[in-house]
């Protein structure tokens, strides 16, 4: 195994280490979160936290993820 | 149907697992004409709302099979038929909770992008609870073989050996046991955290919550154990 993957098992361990919204939190801002992404502004400087929860929380990743890529498939390029 | 999170209670971030500052207050925007048009149709009376009903169940259904298609290859053993099961049943369940929660749509995006997250949010749970169907959730740690290595120069193997040392020590010595079990079934063993929250009768965010705890003590025990936790790199992401 080589040492980044160390460091990924004891990140997921220990967390993102800074402030972060909660998952119910996360949900109630995910779809403005996305649209301000999409829409190109600093959608992390308006949803404090999102950007750490969704470093430590796997399913709210790929809820925003999932999120992202569904509205971009349904908007004109 | 999953316990979704309640989009009333969160809007003053009271709930955050941090003091994270708050977004800045922000002026009720307006909405654009497709989103007023589903509201005004979703809270009329009769027909017209009997048929944005219908439309709105369509848009659900279209998002859940968006994320089962995502996610069907990862479910080789799922046929084919259940998948559409199972977006089907998310799009019911989405369905029941964009309707009692329509009044907390407060247009901070899009209606469709709303809606679009409660049809992702139960497709996924649901997928994700289909693929740990009939298999034992681990919640003792069934290896530390992520943690160990092998080919390393020796200061480096040194160094994960000690990290690993106290890493086990912290959870060991310092976690509560619901706090232990938390984290090593999500972080070590992989469990998703809705398999786990349906295992153990409780919720996605409170069970995040203790993750959080979990994670913070362990943090401190090994910056009180002298590891630098950015010096080695670990939230190198």
């Amino acid at each position: 195994m080589r040492m980044p993957e160390f460091r990924r098992a004891v990140a997921r361990l220990v967390g993102p280490g800074e402030p972060e919204l909660g998952c119910d939190e996360c949900f109630a801002e995910l779809d403005r979160y996305v649209e301000l992404e999409l829409a190109g502004v600093d959608a992390d400087a308006a949803v404090p936290g999102m950007r750490a929860h969704l470093a430590g929380c796997p399913a709210c990743r790929e809820d925003h993820e999932s999120l992202g890529a569904l509205v971009r498939s349904t908007r004109p390029s | 149907m999953s316990a979704l999170p309640s989009e009333a209670r969160v809007g003053s971030m009271v709930s955050a697992l941090d003091a994270v500052d708050p977004p800045a207050p922000r002026p009720a925007p307006l909405l654009d004409r497709e989103s007023r048009d589903w509201l005004v149709s979703l809270n009329g009376r009769g027909p017209a709302r009997d048929a944005a009903i219908a439309r709105l169940h369509a848009l659900l259904l279209r998002a859940a099979r968006f994320e089962v298609g995502r996610r069907r290859a990862a479910l080789p053993y799922v046929r084919g038929d259940e998948f559409d099961d199972i977006a089907c049943e998310a799009a019911d369940d989405a369905l029941v909770s964009v309707l009692a929660r329509l009044d907390d749509y407060r247009g901070a995006s899009r209606f469709t992008t709303w809606v679009y997250k409660f049809a992702l949010y139960e497709a996924a749970a649901k997928l994700r609870r289909r693929a740990w169907q009939g298999r034992e959730v681990p919640l003792e740690a069934e290896t530390w073989e992520m943690f160990t290595d092998g080919g390393l120069e020796p200061a480096a193997e040194v160094e994960q050996r000690e990290l690993l040392a106290a890493v086990k020590d912290g959870i060991s010595l310092r976690l509560t046991p619901h706090q232990r079990t938390v984290l090593v079934a999500l972080a070590v063993n992989g469990v998703p955290i809705d398999v786990l929250a349906e295992r153990l009768g409780t919720t996605r965010g409170a069970l995040y919550k203790t993750l959080h705890d979990a994670r913070r003590s362990l943090r401190a025990g090994l910056a009180e154990s002298g590891f630098d936790l950015k010096a080695t790199n670990v939230e190198g992401r």
